[in-house]
């Protein structure tokens, strides 16, 4: 089952490296991993994108417990979360596909940030999902580049994550 | 308040200050470009004494050995690039065996980093995936504090290694000097006490038990629990094993002790294991060389009750039904509380069933051989040091054997690498096990093959006048290589034959130790009263023995515990 682990660590060099070695030492899939620093600047907040079955999950979230650098793990998935991915997305947007690329971002809620004679750049949020939808829709021969920044997570309503 | 005035002191001699903060005796390393300047502070004072070692390998074992046999933390000492490289073995080691250790490296200089400057390697990077934790320390500022939670993360918890890389310019630069009393992290607060709501169930589970059984590893060792096992085995009169990282954490002589377990343990202890309803776990992990194949330990139902100080440990290879984390003695001392002047049920038929088990006599071997069997040489070793000397061992065959017939009844003597597996271990282990324990009668049981990884510590033996004894089993095979090829690959005996061996009695002479080489069954008894007589000596014992012989009762990879080959199958 696919599980989405946040991580609070220490903003220290070399942590990220120390949660990504744990995973390929011990064989665990990683599907996507996003870090930055947090509110305070001595803590870095990690959304891994990981699947496996429940005995996995919980050998992964030991383990992550047990990096000396780890402060607070928590498998987002096992209670009410949000979760946002971004995509930067170039497009092929000449005089002829001007009008129906704008108007598929407008359906997806995407943003045209850039604009060229023949290319649009399109911002667009939500999850996996959402960007993987809004990929398929597009002619295919018309995307020229993506970039996503893969899964951010956050529990719902009191559900808090911090020290 | 008056404000103390701190004193400006360089990096180097931050290191050294913090060594002897920390009650440091023993630093065992070798000099490099990178470290010249600590080198330097350690020859300008004489509380921390340095051990030059011949290798860094050496390094990393000896202060692995110092650990494992006393309670202190060993301390080891490298330069950048080779020097820490070469050390790694050890550090790895160390880490599948959760022995405590502080190893500080050189780097280059900090600008000097990532430009692959000479002996420059990505020290952290290298280290990472088998140490417990590791610093990169770019500020003298942060030296002491860093030094300070090495030490503190080594010791705490479930033990481990710790590295501390320090560029050669921080070991010059200046700063005021403070080594702080204590740390605390926000990401590191390791559990002492057991849930006791948990320890009253698993309390209440072995009251019940009608077919019980302790099963402990090296946890129980390191955590000073022996005893507290003792305590709880006399209590309720259950039998106990321990693994080959447990041995002493029992006492091996005790009518409750059914000899180790797992893939070489003893019929009585595997049998055991298969067949209780209740099985306690303490510090050990149920890993594959113990309980074998775990489906087929699932095959009989039991409950299971495992103490360990690692969450990460239980219920990894075999589902747990009652999981309790902390550190040992605490738990356990919280156990006895709650049996005291509780009654077990009658087991009287359970140990009936494990005698007669015993009966089958797994470990008997051929008194009456012509040739030297290897089995003689470590009951022989057993009887004349009087079970008291502190064993180390290397890799193979001769491990196993000790494992067997030498009776451990106090912890810390028998030093062996269980996890890794690290030939060339045991020579190392015992110069520190020596160093760690002044007077103590060291042995190092060995083989030709293992022998042979280390064997440049010999010159450091001499140097410290370290009077350790090598057994050496010399049947001129890596003898558990040639039994698996015998067994497992239709005897093609490919590379296990050790040919060009030296003459081992020359070489120790070349060292400037004694060297005896026996080769009648006779002579085996006579040769260890004389080497152990010696106390100020390193005698070294060439024991020619059975080409031949293989190590029973086993379990070959992947079978179950209870799928034993023993001795008459064959």
């Amino acid at each position: 089952m696919r599980h989405i682990i946040s991580i609070l660590v220490e903003n220290e060099a070399g942590a990220l490296s120390r949660i990504s070695n744990m995973f390929s030492a011990r064989g665990y899939n990683i599907e996507s991993l996003t870090v930055a620093p947090t509110e305070d600047a001595s803590m870095s907040r990690m959304t891994v994108v990981t699947k496996g079955s429940d005995e996995v999950i919980e050998k992964i979230t030991k383990q992550l417990n047990k990096l000396v650098d780890v402060v607070k793990v928590v498998d987002l998935s096992e209670a009410e979360h949000l979760e946002r991915e971004l995509m930067l997305i170039k497009v092929r947007a000449g005089a002829r596909e001007r009008e129906d690329m704008k108007r598929m971002a407008d359906i997806f809620r995407g943003r045209v940030i850039d604009v060229s004679d023949n290319t649009y750049t399109i911002e667009l949020t939500g999850d996996g999902a959402k960007l993987d939808a809004f990929i398929q829709a597009l002619d295919q021969s018309a995307i020229l580049e993506t970039v996503r920044t893969g899964a951010s997570g956050i529990g719902r309503g009191n559900r808090i994550l911090r020290v | 308040m008056d404000r103390v005035k701190t004193e400006e002191l360089t990096g180097a001699e931050i290191v050294i200050r913090c060594l002897q903060a920390e009650g440091v005796e023993y630093v065992f390393g070798y000099p490099g470009g990178a470290v010249l300047w600590i080198y330097d502070e350690l020859f300008k004072q004489d509380k921390v004494r340095h051990v030059l070692v011949r290798h860094e390998q050496g390094a990393a074992h000896a202060a692995d050995g110092y650990s494992r046999s006393s309670n202190k933390i060993g301390v080891c000492l490298v330069t950048s690039g080779p020097g820490l490289t070469n050390a790694v073995t050890g550090i790895a080691t160390a880490y599948m065996d959760s022995i405590p250790m502080v190893i500080i490296s050189g780097q280059v200089p900090t600008h000097a980093i990532g430009e692959d400057a000479f002996q420059e390697c990505d020290t952290v990077g290298i280290t990472r995936p088998c140490v417990k934790h590791n610093f990169l320390v770019r500020d003298v500022k942060d030296l002491a504090v860093t030094i300070k939670k090495a030490f503190h993360i080594a010791t705490t918890g479930r033990p481990g290694p710790v590295l501390v890389d320090i560029p050669k310019d921080v070991t010059t630069h200046k700063c005021e000097f403070h080594y702080p009393e204590t740390v605390s992290m926000r990401s590191y607060n390791p559990v002492k006490k057991g849930h006791a709501g948990q320890i009253k169930k698993a309390a209440q589970l072995l009251l019940e038990a009608r077919r019980p059984m302790i099963y402990t590893g090296g946890g129980v060792v390191l955590s000073n629990a022996a005893p507290q096992l003792r305590e709880l085995v006399k209590l309720t009169g259950f039998p106990v094993t321990n693994t080959l990282m447990g041995l002493g954490g029992y006492p091996g002589t005790d009518p409750k002790f059914l000899g180790m377990l797992g893939m070489h343990g003893t019929y009585q202890a595997n049998m055991a294991m298969q067949h209780c309803d209740v099985l306690i776990a303490i510090g050990a992990r149920f890993d594959d060389r113990v309980i074998g194949n775990p489906e087929h330990f699932a095959l009989n139902p039991r409950k299971i009750i495992h103490i360990d100080i690692d969450p990460s440990s239980i219920s990894k290879r075999v589902r747990v039904d009652l999981p309790i984390v902390g550190n040992i003695p605490d738990v356990l001392d919280d156990f006895l509380k709650l049996l005291q002047d509780r009654k077990p049920q009658d087991i009287k038929a359970w140990w009936k069933q494990i005698d007669e088990w015993r009966g089958n006599d797994c470990l008997r071997y051929d008194h009456a051989a012509k040739v030297i069997k290897p089995q003689y040489v470590l009951e022989k070793l057993y009887e004349v040091t009087g079970g008291e000397a502190i064993i180390t061992s290397d890799v193979g065959q001769h491990q196993m054997w000790a494992a067997q017939f030498y009776k451990f009844d106090k912890p810390r003597r028998w030093i062996n690498s269980g996890g890794l597996g690290t030939m060339g271990f045991g020579l190392p282990a015992a110069m520190g096990a020596t160093l760690a324990n002044p007077g103590a009668t060291v042995a190092c049981v060995t083989g030709e093959s293992s022998i042979q990884m280390c064997l440049q510590e010999l010159s450091t033996c001499k140097q410290y006048r370290l009077p350790i004894k090598i057994i050496n089993l010399n049947n001129k095979y890596m003898g558990m290589v040639r039994q698996w090829q015998q067994f497992f690959h239709g005897n093609r005996y490919s590379e296990s034959y050790m040919d060009a061996l030296p003459d081992f009695v020359k070489l120790a002479e070349g060292y400037g130790h004694s060297g005896v080489l026996i080769d009648k069954p006779a002579d085996v008894e006579p040769a260890l009263r004389e080497a152990f007589k010696r106390k100020k000596d390193l005698v070294f014992l060439d024991f020619l023995t059975d080409q031949t012989e293989n190590v029973y009762p086993m379990i070959p990879g992947g079978k179950g515990i209870t799928e034993m080959i023993l001795s008459e199958d064959l």
